[in-house]
This record gives structure tokens, C-alpha cells and sequence, in this order.
């Protein structure tokens, strides 16, 4: 009976409104205007931000250098066209918070001119090393929206000898058709960064996982795989959140990744077929990451579109381009509808991870009027992670922390799915996410009173040591006073 | 121009699934109202008049315990709960029963059911079978004093000036009670057991048929075990409920009385007849599918439907009360939070005790 949640591949998940239709057949828009100013940040990926190599003032060209990696994970940043730096400074994040974050402003020449690079006749005769390298040197990062450092995923698959990379096709969130539109008009240039994968990460056999809903992408890839018997591509149920890289996983490998591992620690990695393609560029064109496609949809786009753009851009120029009606835009979303995050503003640049920027009108939003949990408990037997949603807002609720990780807290992948199907519109994932700061917070509250407290031990224990010494120092001078007066009392005492 | 845009911050997901609270309460009305219509149809306008008092007096009460606590009724009202406990009530009471029958009976589920514990999604036990529960014990012989069959219109029904001495001043002012009531198929049974009088004779009168139709004495919304299935089957489908605690109740009793059934037919009931009789059916579906007092994980409410099919099962069979639904649906709700407790899903990556699962990697050797 409790095999019941065993083995079965995929668990959870809803079957989500799509509106993919809104932009998915048409092809992705080329012609977006060079924006005049174009807003780098300097962390656009997990882990350290990177450092600007380039003084205000100076000129750069397209794809040159401008922040460079610091450390073992982290990722550089290069200009997304040519022109001059005019502003190394702080700007409002693309983040629901919008805080500050170190951004190199552009300001565009119109040229768009890129830089002479050195171009490899075969990609196969380099090192895997080398294929990393230049990964990293592209400021490659996983283009799903996780942002991790491609190069170091490539390494830690070099290093765990993987057997299979997985190509993320899955594209589960709704609205999105970047990835959809991008493998149906540039499938070869996808599957040639999947073969460039492969020899870095010294891996045998590809497979890539597209959902159901998207036939003609499907096609595509399946027609420019074909001439390579170790890259298969297949069709895999239309379910949110198949994208999640653990739940593809193990619907096409039937493992799954222990909690606290990586992925290749059982012979898998995982790439989004964006991050493929970005390889392929930085392989074969020797071009750095400077653009990116950006569905912008929802109900308030009056041209909804995938368009690529140069990294940097404010969203409030993509809104011009796709004609944004502000009265009925009642949420911004970059990402999807599922995971995405809201802005506060658009005068916010598109990044690495900004795979969509959403506007959505008041009736494609989940109402906000809250009721009592009912305990229907569709937030258990939708979730993907096998957590119990409804038990842990309750002890989110009562202020009980612990209890919530006991159950699992920290195993949450803000995926939203148990959000979208609570009938008493319970901000579930809100509370999670609130939760995992807290404790966060109280985890280094803690250290940082252990820390104070080990200071105060070792500052007390030293001014004892201290003390100890001065006493027996003065111990052993008044014993050798004495010892002095003694003997000159003898010395007296003889004379 | 665009500055002017009035943002809302939120975290996901942003969209949503189109059910609410008072969706999903419409659907279990929906699905109960073919075997409620059924019953009122069967036992007359007194049965109207219970229905209607009961549910009225259930909303009544929500609305006097919201006030209490310095609530806002109307909203609350308006999510269904109410209406749907009230309902439910109704459906389990003698169809003939007195007004106060249904009053104190919703009193019990609203007040004691639900409000003391804080109101909807906070109750341990159903509050309709604790309504149901406490009135057979209080009042035993209102609450097994069974109308005979006497369909609307018909010529040995009540009209409706009859149906208010019914429903106000009790049965017998409408003429001998041993003339318009009688004994449910169940508790016949039990009576002739206690005769000494075995099976296949006691049941030589008993058509099943009319069971299954609901063409018979009973409760007033659980005579027909085939409209209240189908109900169950169209929640089912509908996504309302999960098969998981009906499937395992109902089989859990066919199983046990098959074999009790097959291996002495003189003692102990077919499984036909118990299935389609009592309130089986009714609770299968629509009351140990209750969210708020059954498990929350699948594997949960397998044991939790099967539970309650054995206690039901346990109870007709050897107990003093000819049903045990009532009984058995209390008992299961009070281990419904040890059943949470002890059955819950494995996390992703980890084993059942919470560990990280082990890898079953090799790394490869390189290929040449």
C-alpha cells in the first residue's frame, strides 16, 4: 500500500492553462530596436557577482569583457552591443524587491559591432577542459531560469563521468514559448551545442525531453537529431512542473537525485536546450552571451511576441515594442505565471534568467481573497516533492518553524502548483518562501550568538590566562624579594 | 504613461485554478440532490418540511456562532458549508421525524460540530454524524421510527395541512402509527435474529430491487443506494472527491461479508444487502470523504475507508444498533490525525525515514 508512492515517475503536477497559443506560432521577432541604453547588472547567475574590468567612458564592442568571474562559481558579463560605458553603478535588481545591485550602463553606438575572435575549425579537437573554459568565458548559465554557471556543471559531469545529459525541452510553465519558438526555428544549432556538451562532458548518449504540447518543436529537433544515433529526443507528457530537472529526471531515467546531491552524482546532467545553444554560439561563433529570447505575453500585450533582445534592456523598451496596455496591467511577472517573480516597476533590465516578461490583466490572476483551508488536501497529492502544503502553512501560521522543516520545508521548490489548485486561495508558496527566510534569518541569528558567545569565552578564558600570569609573576617576585631580604639578613647577620 | 501602472506584489503562483470553496460545496449538493429529491418525493411533503427546517436552522446557527464571534455572517454563509452540513443532517433523519428533531440536530453539527472548534476546515469529528450519533442516542425512538413509503400525491400520502400536524405534533396525528410506519430492512433483520429466525426466511418478502431504487423505509436522503452512487461516481469523475476512501469502504464491507456470508448464509447478510441498505451508500461518498475529518494522503484514506468499513461491518453485524455508520465514521475521524501522523508521502530524494536515498552510480570509465 505504501508502494503507493513508490516508483511511480511522475508525481504530482497539475495540467495548467496554457496560452501558449498566444505566441507560440509565430517566429521569433529579429527586429527589435537597439535600445539606446542598455542596463548590465553584474550578477545575472548563482553565485559570486562578478568585477568590472572597464572604466566609465571607455569603448567597448559587442561581446567584449566587461565584469569578470570571481571565484570558483560565478560568471562573467559581457556588452551586449558596442558603445560606451557611462555609468558603473547601482540600479534597481530585477527582483520583486528591486534593491539596488551594481549595474554597467551602456550607452549604444548603433553599430552593434561585435569583436574579432579567433574561431576553432572543429570544436572536436579541442580538450574537454577547453570546451569548459570557453563556456565559462562566455558567461554561459543555465538559461531555464536557475542561472547556474554552465561551465561548472560541465566540469562536475567531467568529474562524476556521467553516462547521460539530459536536454530540458519541457517548457511546463504557461505563456512561455521561448524555448518552443527557439527549437522549432534553430534546431540544428541546438542539437550541434548538445554534441559540443557531450565532448566537454565526455558523456556517451543525449536525450532530449519536449512535452507533448509542442508537436512542431518536437518535429524539428527529432528531423536535425537524426543524423546522430547517440542524441534521442522524446516526447514527454504535458504536466507542470515537468520542467523541474529532478521530476524529468526521473520520468526519463526512473531515479531520482538524492536530496543534498547533484544531479550527476547518478550519471545525469541536466542543460536547458536555451543553454545548448547559447554553447553552440560560444563554440562555434566565439560569441559571448549578450542576448537572450523573451516571450512577452499575457492579456495585456496587445503584440504578444518572442523577441530576442540584448541583455540590459528595460523592460519599459519591450512594452513599447509589444504595445503594453498599462490601464489593465494588474501584475508584472518575469518568468512564468507558475514560479515567476512580480515587479514592483519596468524600468528593470532583462537579464540572463528572463526567459518572459508577463503583463497580466486582473482576471488571469488567482483571486486574493482568502478563506479557510478545507483540508481537501489537493496541495498534497499535486505536489511534486511529496511535501504536505497544508500542514506546513498551518505551522507557518502558528509560528511553529520547526515543525514546518520537520515536514519537509526545506525540500520546497516554490514550484506554485500547490498555490494554483488551493480553492481557498491560500498563498501557500508565500508562506514557504517567508518561512525559509526566517529560518535563514534565525540560523545566522544563532551562529552569530555562538560566534559572540566563543569571542566572549576566549576574550574571558585569555584575561584569566592574564591575570593567572600576573599573579604568579608577582608571587614569584615577592618570593624572590623575600628570598633577597633573606639573604641579605644572612649576609647581615655573618657580617 | 507608464509609471502610471498600479502594481500588485505577489508571490506564485499568479494564476490559479478555477475552483473555490463554494464550487466545490455546490458540486456535493449536486451530487446529493437526485437521492434527496428521491426522498422527499418517496415520504412526502413531511419530508419537504424536515428538509426545509433543517437547513434553514443550520444557517441559522452558523449565523448565530459567526455573530458571536464578532464575524461577518454573510460571507461566510455564502461559502455553503452550512447549507451542505444542514443538508447532510437532513438526509440521515427519519423522513417523518419531528420539527425539533432537525432543529437540535443541526444545532449539534453547527454548534458542536463545527463553530467550537473554530468554524470550517477545524472540526475532528463530521459534524453530521455527530448529529446524527447524538440524536439516536438522546431520542431513540424518534430516531428509528420509519415512514412507510407514501409517495407525493398519492392517495394514502399526507397533503400538505396533514404533513404540518406531522412535522409539528409527531406522527400519530395522522393516524396509527403501526399503520403509515414501519421496519427498516436492516433493523428487521436484527429484530428476527433475536427470534431465533434465520436468513433465507426472514428476507422471503425482501426485494432488493427496491432497495437499489430507493423504493423503500429508511432515512430521507439514503434509501437509494443507486442515485447515491452515481452521485459518488460523478464527484469522482469531476475531481470533487478521490476514489481512494469510498473504494476501500465499500470493499472492505463486501469483502467481509462475502466471506462471512459464503461461509454461514443463515447468520450472516449477503453482501448485496449490505450494500444497499443503510446509510452505506451515502457515507461511502459523501461523509468519510468529508476533507476536513479524513486523511490527507492517499494511502491514508485506503486505511481510513477501510477502517470504517470493518467497524460498519463489526457493528451491524454484532452490535445493538442495526447500522454502524454513524458510529464507525466517528470512530475513524478521532484516528484520522494519527492516520496523518504515521502515513506520509516520501519526499523527493529521500527515503521514508527522511534520509537522503542512496546512489546506485558507478562512475563509468572513460570511454577510450
Amino acid at each position: 500500500m505504501l508502494n503507493l508512492f513508490g516508483s511511480k515517475r511522475i508525481r504530482g503536477g497539475v495540467h495548467a492553462e496554457e496560452h501558449k497559443s498566444l505566441t507560440s506560432a509565430q517566429a521569433i521577432a529579429t527586429d527589435f530596436p537597439l535600445p539606446k541604453r542598455l542596463y548590465i547588472p553584474v550578477q545575472q547567475h548563482v553565485g559570486k557577482p562578478a568585477e568590472p574590468v572597464i572604466k566609465v567612458g571607455e569603448q567597448v564592442l559587442k561581446g567584449q569583457l566587461l565584469a569578470h568571474s570571481q571565484g570558483m562559481v560565478s560568471a562573467p558579463v559581457h556588452a551586449p552591443s558596442s558603445g560606451i560605458i557611462i555609468d558603473v553603478n547601482e540600479y534597481p535588481a530585477p527582483h520583486p524587491s528591486a534593491l539596488p545591485i551594481r549595474t554597467i550602463v551602456l550607452e549604444t553606438d548603433g553599430n552593434d559591432k561585435w569583436l574579432e575572435s579567433i574561431l576553432v575549425a572543429d570544436p572536436f579537437t579541442l580538450s574537454p577542459e577547453d570546451i569548459s573554459l570557453r563556456v565559462g568565458a562566455a558567461g554561459i548559465v543555465g538559461m531555464g531560469g536557475a542561472t547556474f554557471p554552465t561551465a561548472v556543471k560541465l566540469n562536475m559531469g567531467r568529474e562524476n563521468k556521467i553516462h547521460t545529459l539530459l536536454i530540458n525541452g519541457a517548457e511546463c510553465e504557461p505563456y512561455l514559448t521561448c524555448d518552443d519558438r527557439l527549437m522549432q526555428e534553430r534546431a540544428e544549432q541546438i542539437i550541434d551545442g548538445v554534441r559540443i556538451m557531450l565532448h566537454g562532458m565526455e558523456a556517451g548518449d543525449a536525450i532530449v525531453a519536449i512535452e507533448d504540447n509542442k508537436p512542431e518543436a518536437f518535429a524539428a529537433m527529432l528531423t536535425a537529431a537524426l543524423p546522430y544515433p547517440f542524441i534521442s529526443v522524446r516526447q514527454i507528457p504535458t504536466r507542470y512542473p515537468m520542467g523541474w530537472d529532478r521530476q524529468l529526471i526521473r520520468y526519463i531515467t526512473g531515479l531520482e537525485v538524492p536530496v543534498g546531491s547533484s544531479s550527476s552524482e547518478i550519471g545525469v546532467t541536466i542543460h536547458n536546450v536555451g543553454t545548448a545553444y547559447a554553447v553552440h554560439n560560444a563554440i562555434r561563433h566565439g560569441q559571448a552571451l549578450v542576448s537572450r529570447i523573451v516571450t512577452v505575453s499575457g492579456g495585456a500585450v496587445i503584440k504578444p511576441v518572442n523577441v530576442e533582445v540584448p541583455l540590459g534592456t528595460l523592460i519599459s523598451d519591450l512594452f513599447n515594442f509589444c504595445h503594453v496596455r498599462p490601464d489593465i496591467t494588474a501584475r508584472i511577472i518575469m518568468g512564468g505565471p507558475m514560479m515567476g517573480d512580480s515587479l514592483p516597476h519596468i524600468n528593470l533590465p532583462v537579464v540572463k534568467a528572463t526567459s518572459g516578461i508577463l503583463a497580466l490583466t486582473q482576471s488571469e490572476l488567482k483571486s486574493a481573497d482568502e478563506q479557510p483551508c478545507i483540508r481537501c488536501a489537493r496541495c498534497v497529492s499535486v505536489c511534486p516533492a511529496g511535501l504536505l502544503p497544508l500542514d506546513m502553512a498551518n505551522n507557518i501560521r502558528n509560528n511553529q518553524l520547526d515543525a514546518a522543516v520537520d515536514l519537509g520545508l526545506k525540500d520546497c521548490i516554490s514550484c506554485g502548483t500547490c498555490s494554483y489548485v488551493c480553492p481557498s486561495n491560500i498563498p501557500l508558496v508565500h508562506y514557504f518562501k517567508y518561512a525559509s527566510g526566517e529560518v535563514m534569518a534565525r540560523q545566522q541569528a544563532q551562529h552569530k550568538s555562538e560566534q559572540t558567545k566563543r569571542l566572549m569565552d576566549d576574550r574571558n578564558a585569555r584575561m584569566e590566562r592574564i591575570a593567572r600570569q600576573q599573579q604568579e609573576e608577582e608571587a614569584a617576585r615577592l618570593a624572590a624579594k623575600a628570598e633577597r631580604e633573606r639573604k641579605k639578613a644572612e649576609q647581615g647577620e655573618a657580617a | 504613461m507608464i509609471a502610471s501602472i498600479k502594481l500588485k506584489m505577489a508571490s506564485g503562483a499568479h494564476a490559479g485554478a478555477n475552483t473555490s470553496v463554494s464550487e466545490i460545496m455546490t458540486q456535493v449538493m449536486l451530487a446529493i440532490a437526485p437521492a434527496t429529491v428521491l426522498g422527499i418525493f418517496c415520504f412526502g411533503w413531511p419530508a419537504l418540511n424536515l428538509f426545509v427546517i433543517t437547513v434553514l436552522s443550520a444557517l441559522l446557527f452558523e449565523a448565530f456562532c459567526l455573530r458571536l464571534a464578532g464575524r461577518l455572517a454573510k460571507p461566510v454563509l455564502m461559502d455553503g458549508s452550512a447549507i451542505l452540513t444542514g443538508w447532510l443532517v437532513a438526509m440521515t433523519l427519519p423522513p417523518w421525524a419531528p420539527w425539533w428533531i432537525g432543529v437540535v440536530g443541526s444545532g449539534i453539527a453547527i454548534i458542536l460540530g463545527k463553530q467550537v472548534y473554530g468554524g470550517l476546515g477545524q472540526n475532528l469529528f463530521n459534524p453530521a454524524m455527530l448529529a446524527r450519533v447524538a440524536l439516536l442516542i438522546s431520542f431513540p425512538i424518534e430516531m428509528t421510527t420509519w415512514a412507510n413509503v407514501a409517495p407525493l400525491f398519492s392517495s394514502h400520502a399526507p397533503n400538505l395541512a396533514e404533513s404540518w400536524a406531522i412535522t409539528f405534533s409527531g406522527i400519530g396525528s395522522f393516524g396509527p402509527v403501526d399503520a403509515t410506519t414501519g421496519a427498516t430492512t436492516l433493523g428487521f433483520v436484527k429484530t428476527e435474529f433475536s427470534q431465533n429466525r434465520v436468513l433465507p426466511d426472514i428476507l422471503k418478502d425482501y426485494s432488493g430491487m427496491l432497495d437499489v431504487i430507493g423504493w423503500t423505509r429508511g432515512s430521507l436522503g439514503e434509501t437509494s443506494s443507486l442515485l447515491l452512487g452515481l452521485g459518488g461516481i460523478w464527484l469522482i469523475r469531476k475531481g470533487v472527491i478521490q476514489w481512494h476512501i469510498p473504494v476501500a469502504l465499500l470493499a472492505t464491507v463486501t469483502v467481509l461479508s462475502s466471506l462471512f456470508h459464503w461461509s454461514d448464509s443463515q447468520h450472516y447478510l449477503s453482501p448485496f444487502v449490505h450494500l444497499n441498505s443503510g446509510a452505506l451508500m451515502c457515507v461511502a461518498f459523501f461523509i468519510a470523504t468529508d476533507y476536513v475529518t479524513s486523511p490527507n494522503t492517499p494511502a491514508g484514506q485506503l486505511v481510513f475507508g477501510a477502517g470504517c468499513g470493518l467497524l460498519v461491518f463489526v457493528i451491524r453485524t454484532w452490535g445493538a444498533y442495526p447500522e454502524g455508520t454513524g458510529f464507525a465514521v466517528l470512530l475513524m475521524n478521532s484516528a484520522t490525525p494519527l492516520i496523518d501522523y504515521y502515513i506520509k508521502p516520501r519526499i523527493y530524494g529521500r527515503n521514508r525515514n527522511g534520509k537522503p536515498i542512496e546512489t546506485g552510480h558507478i562512475k563509468q570509465e572513460r570511454k577510450p
